[in-house]
């Protein structure tokens, strides 16, 4: 069974004017759809990305996959729990405890009033239980000191934030961990060390990651399976080698040949055209239509479903 | 668990004391670096200690009758009675109560009235912002509404106009001795306005921060994220604004006492003391209003610049 | 090499807390020739960005220069005051900075902020200046440029908005511009367009570039030259394929390694122990000892290590054999 299961996911958030200034300026509902149609599912103890841009509603699937965000249609299975339909408040609560959350922001995610140790036992001291020791044994986990308990969060650096907020997220003994973007607000040399100990923890103690970044070195090498977002749509999914090796769809094939190479020197590139479409007013049929190379009449009017291809998952007319 | 790091003592021992902790923070380093903190902290400091004590301190008892003598009506600031020879530092009123005890205890009421008004806004405001900040929706329409009326009058009108209602309906016999908390009631819902409008500002920038979410994900209640995660991070501008209040409050309280609708004569605030004074001032008995308003005019300049100093300590953007 | 555009020697910047003196930038040298791209490199913190505003004089009171100097085009800069720095701000020295929305002002049409400028630093026409401004638009790839003049900042998309700037950095014609993470707020795509742009405008112009990121692959693809800080000090200078290929001061090695890039294959990254020092609890002698896999004895004591005609500042640079550079 997977760990989580994610179906025809879709999120609309409405963004119109108060509804007297649209009233007066004769403007109709303005609706954004962050996320369409989006269906994938994480094995347990594996990780699975979701990389995109900005607008690609990545972090939108994220919150909807932890339950901060309700889907507008589609469902989230958490360990055979459907999320959105289950009444039964004792597996809801007993599926909640298994996921937890880390954030990108380091210095916005952890409470500045707040005692280090609270902050690392609130997961267990709110569900009623008793946190003595736990915090000293997790900080210690995450490679920083039981003595740090005491302390408050602008004492650490952001490497050490978020090695904080790992810590906080393994005090309720999680199956599933969502990272959102955990590392793009630290420097290199800290984000190898986060990552490798986040690395460390998945085969210590088992668990599964939800990855979400915009970063494609990270993410080909932290993650056993990807998943490329455009536009609030999966358009292409497979390992790493697949992705990187053989990409299929003509978004990642943009994609990869615009991120910049360590080994590029002088690299004169023919940059990709265009820039990501507003999406209020998306394009009809495939969303990628009006940047891609292969585009054809039917990319307009038809929206692409997931097909199978060499054994990664595509959604493209034109991909061979 | 069973393999819970120790901590060892000494370790322990070696952290900074509470003080010394307090004394080398950036607060009290910007505290000592400020004459003007420093001298104004200390008028209100000397100020909130003699009203504290004022029956210690006040060498009469201005409310009891059998220590009166009209007699000693009208001495002057400093000189012997014409009649009895008594000297008054500050001199007497008309009924020969010393004027320096009567500051002091006027300054008691004052000082309570004004402190007691802003903690109720304070409560009042912080609960209703904090509300309407989090909660948002139609809790947020009606509370920011009725704030939005509220601020289209002058404060001290909406206090008149409660203490004027609440004066109606209570009975005459009670009338001098709910004065005081009918004061408190109607400078305090004049004022909660600031604070709510303050506390739903800094409500909304910190509810989108990712701690709060994690709290929501650890499964916390809407009452537990606003108390334990929202409030503490609200309350430093709350504090600049209480500081402020607090003169404020200190003079809408004299300014009713004066109009005559405050403090009653049994229990006289600065306000009613000079109130009573300038009837006298034209007549040549300039210290019965002199003193009285010299001490509010030094309270509430005090109180306000440690209210401007302390929002400019608390704001980083601004060293 | 002909003279340097820019020429910087010893900078240091001081900024005095109640806590002592600190160095956000430590004796930095380094200079960038005509039509040259020199990336500075460096973590947070490691005071790249307080030399590039040290340059245009834009640095916060009480951060101030305090030894060293700055030379632009033979002439010393570094204490001109008031209404000079002023002019060759705009003039001499153009500037992108991170977000394109911050640096445009919100309430003039491009058009105006353009001609302004021109005006302001050129003996032109306003006529002129107009129909320069709609060259330059075109050159920096915004379509039908002359409609697009009289829109405001908020009409355009991020990556439009930040090819404006990069007209409005180019229309005085400066020699050197200093570009301060220009594709940080940009996505992927986005950011090809736009580093494909500074490259192909400076090399025409034979404009000095000074290109401050932390972005190793940036880099990598832009620059000639590449000068990695270290707590606010030059840890290496050199060409940028022998400085990433073959770094020989260890903190590049390090810092190169941990890229996610550099580990391809690895389960772990390759990962610098414990963090950059603090401005406050700066270590004596190298500043990167305490994670130096290669520190001995005389790299803990003063006087630090300097770059004396070798690339590292390190008594212990790493030796590449000729092929691996190669």
């Amino acid at each position: 069974m997977a760990m989580i299961e994610v179906t025809h996911l879709t999120r609309i958030f409405d963004v119109s004017k108060p509804w007297l200034n649209r009233v007066l300026e004769r403007l109709p509902k303005a609706l954004l759809t962050a996320v369409s149609d989006v269906s994938f599912k994480v094995e347990e103890r594996t990780v699975y990305a979701l990389v995109g841009e900005s607008g690609s509603g990545k972090s939108t699937i994220g919150k909807m996959a932890v339950g901060l965000l309700s889907p507008s249609e589609g469902s989230v299975t958490i360990n055979g729990i459907d999320l959105t339909r289950e009444t039964d408040a004792a597996k809801m609560d007993k599926a909640r405890s298994d996921i937890q959350m880390i954030f990108q922001d380091p210095y916005a995610s952890l409470n500045p009033r707040w005692k280090v140790r609270d902050i690392i036992n609130e997961p267990v001291t709110a569900r009623g239980g008793s946190g003595v020791g736990l915090a000293e044994k997790l900080l210690e986990q995450v490679g920083l000191s039981a003595l740090d308990a005491d302390k408050f969060p602008h004492e650490f650096s952001g490497g050490q934030r978020q090695r904080i907020c790992i810590a906080r997220a393994l005090a309720s003994e999680p199956k599933l961990i969502v990272c959102d973007e955990p590392t793009s607000a630290l420097d290199v040399s800290v984000q190898a060390q986060v990552l490798n100990l986040m690395t460390n923890l998945q085969e210590d103690l088992g668990l599964t990651y939800l990855f979400i970044s915009h970063d494609l070195t990270v993410v080909q090498h932290i993650s056993d399976k990807i998943g490329v977002l455009y536009l609030g749509r999966l358009v292409e999914e497979g390992t790493p080698d697949q992705l990187f090796d053989d990409p299929k769809h003509p978004y990642t094939q943009m994609l990869l040949a615009a991120a910049p190479k360590m080994d590029g020197f002088g690299r004169e590139i023919d940059p990709p055209q265009g820039e990501i479409p507003d999406p209020i007013n998306p394009p009809t049929g495939c969303a990628f239509h009006p940047r891609c190379p292969l585009a054809t009449r039917q990319c307009s009017a038809e929206r692409p479903v997931m097909r199978e291809l060499r054994g990664a998952r595509v959604a493209c007319h034109e991909a061979t | 668990m069973t393999d819970l790091p120790q901590i060892p003592p000494q370790v322990r021992a070696k952290a900074p004391s509470r003080f010394t902790r307090a004394w080398d923070s950036d607060f009290a380093y910007q505290f000592r670096r400020s004459p003007v903190a420093i001298i104004s902290f200390t008028v209100v400091l000397v100020l909130v200690l003699a009203a504290i004590f004022a029956p210690l301190i006040a060498p009469y008892d201005p409310f009891d009758p059998a220590s009166l003598n009209l007699m000693n009506g009208f001495s002057k600031p400093m000189e012997p009675n014409a009649f009895t020879g008594d000297v008054f530092w500050l001199g007497t009123d008309d009924q020969g109560r010393d004027v320096f005890s009567t500051i002091l205890y006027g300054l008691r009421i004052s000082l309570f009235v004004g402190a007691a008004a802003v903690a109720f806004a304070m409560v009042l405001g912080i609960t209703l912002g904090l509300l309407a900040g989090y909660v948002g929706g139609w809790v947020e329409t009606i509370i920011m509404r009725v704030a939005d009326v509220q601020l289209t009058f002058p404060a001290i009108l909406v206090a008149m106009l409660i203490f004027g209602i609440a004066k109606g309906i209570t009975p005459v016999e009670y009338r001098d001795q709910m004065a005081i908390w009918v004061l408190i009631v109607a400078i305090g819902l004049s004022d909660w306005v600031q604070f709510a409008r303050v506390v739903r500002g800094a409500t909304l920038v910190e509810k989108n921060k990712e701690y709060v979410q994690a709290a929501r994900l650890i499964g916390r209640g809407s009452g537990a994220i606003m108390l334990r995660h929202i409030l503490p991070n609200v309350l430093s501008p709350v504090l600049v604004i209480a500081t402020i209040s607090l003169a404020l409050a200190i003079i809408a309280e004299a300014t009713l006492s004066f109009l005559g609708v405050g403090a009653p004569p049994t229990q006289p605030s600065l306000g009613t003391l000079i109130r009573i004074g300038q009837g006298f001032l034209f007549s040549g008995e300039w210290w019965i209003l002199l003193f009285p308003a010299a001490t509010l005019l030094a309270l509430a300049l005090a109180v306000n610049l440690l209210g401007d100093w302390l929002r400019d300590a608390l704001n980083p953007k601004l060293r | 090499m002909s003279d340097p555009v820019l020429s910087i020697r010893d900078l240091t910047v001081e900024i005095p807390t109640r806590g002592g003196l600190l160095r956000p930038v430590d004796q930095v040298s380094y200079d960038i020739a005509k039509g040259e791209i020199l990336g500075v490199v460096g973590e947070s913190g490691a005071g790249k960005s307080m030399a590039g505003n040290a340059v245009i004089g834009l640095l916060n009171r009480p951060a101030k220069i305090t030894g060293g100097e700055i030379w632009l085009n033979g002439t010393r800069i570094d204490k001109l005051q008031g209404e000079n720095m002023r002019r060759l701000r705009g003039k001499d020295i153009g500037m992108v900075f991170q977000d394109p929305l911050t640096s445009l002002n919100p309430l003039l049409t491009i058009g105006d902020q353009l001609t302004e400028t021109m005006l302001q630093h050129l003996s032109i026409t306003q006529t002129e200046a107009r129909k320069r401004a709609i060259a330059a638009l075109e050159e920096v790839g915004i379509p039908a440029a002359s409609e697009r003049l009289d829109s405001y900042p908020h009409e355009f998309s991020g990556g439009m908005r930040q090819r404006v700037v990069i007209a409005l950095a180019l229309c005085a014609e400066p020699s050197l511009i200093i570009a301060d993470e220009p594709t940080t707020a940009l996505d992927v795509s986005v950011q090809a367009q736009i580093i494909a742009l500074l490259k192909r405008l400076c090399r025409d112009r034979g404009t000095a570039v000074m290109l401050i990121t932390h972005d190793m692959g940036v880099i990598a693809e832009t620059a000639d030259r590449v000068a990695v800080m270290y707590a606010g000090r030059l840890a290496e200078l050199g060409p940028v394929r022998e400085v990433i290929t073959a770094p020989e001061h260890p903190y590049t090695d390090g810092l190169m390694g941990s890229t996610p890039l550099a580990s391809k294959g690895l389960k772990r990254l390759r990962q610098i122990p414990g963090s950059m020092p603090r401005l406050t609890a700066m270590p004596t002698g190298c500043a990167f000892h305490p994670r130096c896999p290669k520190a001995q004895d005389i790299c803990r004591h003063d006087p630090r290590p300097r770059r004396d005609g070798g690339r590292a500042a390190c008594h212990f640079p790493i030796t590449h054999s000729a092929e691996e550079t190669a």
